[in-house]
């Protein structure tokens, strides 16, 4: 039987990855109210925020802080400029038309940063001393604490955001109607294009807040969206804030099941669990149920 | 009227046939063999698949699964237990169709990308077992001694055999689902992509269907599995992961949803892609995804409608020649 530290240290260690899941699932969602498209590229901006952080250091020779904020920049652009060249010239065709394509884009961005980067593993410093903390038994890293904080922050801002400014409300209104939002004039191109940029922003900060822990290189992205997607179906599609609590649930389950039943397992435990919790509730832990529309 | 179409439907497939029986004839060597056989075992999996998501509009991201089920249960079976070699395939397929059974009810209550997401789980969990379940699976480094397909106790040894055997399979099967579309059971399926709602309301079972379409599609994958096992003679995970799984997807979407030539396209092309594009080595998965782009962007209606656009146009040039149509060009 595991004794509570272990416990404690399994959900410390989960939590901080299911942040960087709930921040991928962030990205989803985001682009998903917009939209109605999975972004299947997701992951591959995840691993930007980490891989061109790493890059930003070894080749540019930048501080820490500096290198994870162009890092952020500069995935925020690829973001937009995925909108504007393979979404928005197309906007309109069926859904998995444009699923399709993000995977496209997806094959694109691994594909290029394998070229650029090469297919090493690398890793990003701590953001502040590594020297690991003891609570109750359980130790933990410093970094663990800038996932959480920084997560957290990123939630408070979005709900600023979506809850004190006209854009936040404009792109609420394209999330539930996007025809209704356009005839009351609000630009829903424009609205798209900040969908973009919005969950390519968390998906980055999200890589590279996680690099430090868990190791980078230019095929984390397939599993980072994958358990992104996760995250968001669990909390239920279209609830940014569920998303970011399936995240973390996820992430402890993962860490919860390796540690008790076998780490080979891990994800198959998450993902039967992810099942079942679908198989009782059809639109997630958080979704609305809601008439259907005919 | 429907004779005619009749007629012309026999007629392609007829000439399609033809077409695969000469083909190996003007191959240079056995390596292109190789790449039709893949090409043919692919195939088989997305027409299986389109039925599913192109006709009966259920997409489903765990369609390897099935894939791997079916090559891993023969290899195993015959293998490890000395089972004749068809009676392995047979229980291969016999052995995903159950698996399919057992996950469809509750799984096909889920709808858009709740289902997409369930599949995907399912896929993960089949990917992780035959990873871990070591004993049995041989786990990440696989499965080999496979034996080869054989015809009354012989085996087919040279790529040539394998490849009509194959190529044979995916006549047939594309046959059966040829008069699945265009039966009751293919009008049914098309009512519930239009509007689920709406087929219900107009008395068609629609859970049965969705249903036996998904097990169908399953028992399509694992025929194609047990097929590439007895012709590579060697399992492992890698092969029928998440990424195969997308890579079937983009299969159907690519070639054309809802028509069973696009599934026969879109297997074919992307099988053959991969290959041409070696001679530029490392830039080629950038040229592969840049191409899925774009033939996405510009063929929504995937390689079924270029062909038919392509169709039309050279109607269009030829009736522009004849000097005496009535209307003109708007």
């Amino acid at each position: 039987m595991a004794s509570p530290s272990d416990l404690l240290q399994y959900a410390i260690s989960g939590a901080t990855l299911g942040a960087t899941y709930g921040l991928a699932g962030l990205g989803f969602t985001v682009i998903f109210n917009t939209t109605e498209i999975i972004n299947l590229a997701q992951g591959e901006f995840v691993m930007l925020g980490g891989m061109l952080a790493v890059f930003a250091i070894r080749w540019g020779g930048l501080p820490l802080p500096l290198a994870v904020l162009l890092a952020i920049g500069l995935t925020t652009c690829i973001g937009v400029a995925m909108d504007r060249l393979t979404i928005r010239p197309v906007r309109g065709r069926s859904v998995i038309v444009l699923i399709i394509i993000t995977i496209g884009v997806s094959i694109v961005l691994r594909g290029a940063a394998m070229l650029v980067f090469g297919k090493d593993t690398y890793s990003l410093p701590a953001f502040s001393g590594g020297e690991p903390l003891a609570v109750l038994g359980a130790s933990f890293l410093p970094q663990n604490l800038w996932v959480g904080g920084i997560t957290l922050c990123t939630l408070v801002a979005m709900k600023l955001y979506f809850d004190r400014t006209i854009s936040g409300k404009a792109m609420l209104a394209c999330a539930c109607d996007r025809k209704a939002a356009s005839l009351m004039g609000i630009n829903v191109d424009a609205m798209v294009t900040l969908s973009f940029a919005f969950s390519a922003l968390v998906g980055a900060l999200g890589g590279a807040i996680l690099a430090p822990i868990t190791l980078t290189s230019y095929d984390v992205g397939i599993l980072l969206g994958l358990k992104g997607f996760a995250a968001c179906i669990l909390g239920g599609l279209g609830n940014p804030f569920g998303a970011v609590a399936g995240g973390v649930i996820l992430g402890v389950l993962e860490s919860l099941s390796a540690g008790l039943i076998s780490s080979g397992y891990k994800d198959a435990v998450a993902f039967v669990i992810l099942l079942g919790l679908l198989f009782v509730r059809p639109s997630g832990l958080f979704g609305r149920r809601g008439a259907e529309r005919v | 009227m429907s004779r005619w179409r009749d007629r012309g439907h026999h007629l392609g497939i007829a000439a399609f046939a033809a077409g695969l029986a000469v083909l190996p004839l003007g191959l240079p060597n056995e390596y292109y063999l190789t790449v039709l056989i893949f090409a043919g075992l692919h195939t088989i999996l997305t027409l299986g698949l389109n039925l599913l998501m192109g006709y009966a509009g259920q997409v489903s991201l765990g369609h390897a699964a099935f894939y791997g089920i079916g090559a891993y249960a023969t290899g195993i079976l015959t293998a490890r237990y000395q089972w004749p070699v068809p009676v392995g395939v047979a229980a291969g397929v016999a052995i995903a169709l159950a698996v399919a059974a057992a996950i469809a009810v509750p799984t096909l209550r889920l709808k858009g990308h709740y289902l997409a997401m369930a599949t995907l789980g399912f896929g993960v969990i089949v990917y992780i077992v035959l990873n871990e379940a070591t004993d049995l699976t041989g786990g990440p480094s696989g499965f080999t001694g496979i034996p080869k397909l054989g015809l009354a106790g012989i085996p087919i040894a040279s790529d040539l055999g394998y490849y009509y055997v194959v190529w044979g399979a995916t006549l047939l099967l594309f046959l059966l689902a040829q008069n699945l579309v265009r039966s009751r059971l293919g009008r049914a399926l098309r009512a519930i992509h239009t509007s689920e709602t709406a087929a219900a309301v107009l008395g068609v079972d629609t859970e049965r269907y969705k249903i036996g379409v998904f097990i169908l599609s399953a028992g399509y994958a694992a025929a194609a599995g047990a097929l590439y096992a007895h012709y590579v003679t060697f399992v492992s995970p890698g092969s029928f992961g998440f990424h195969a799984s997308i890579q079937f997807v983009t299969m159907v979407v690519l070639g054309g949803m809802g028509s069973l030539w696009g599934a026969v396209a879109g297997a074919t092309f992307l099988t053959v892609l991969p290959e041409l594009l070696r001679a530029i080595e490392d830039y080629d998965i950038l040229v592969y995804g840049g191409l899925l782009i774009l033939c996405m962007m510009f063929l929504p209606g995937g390689l079924a409608e270029g062909a038919e656009r392509l169709a039309q146009a050279v109607r269009g040039l030829l009736e522009r020649r004849r000097p005496a149509a009535p209307e003109g060009t708007g």
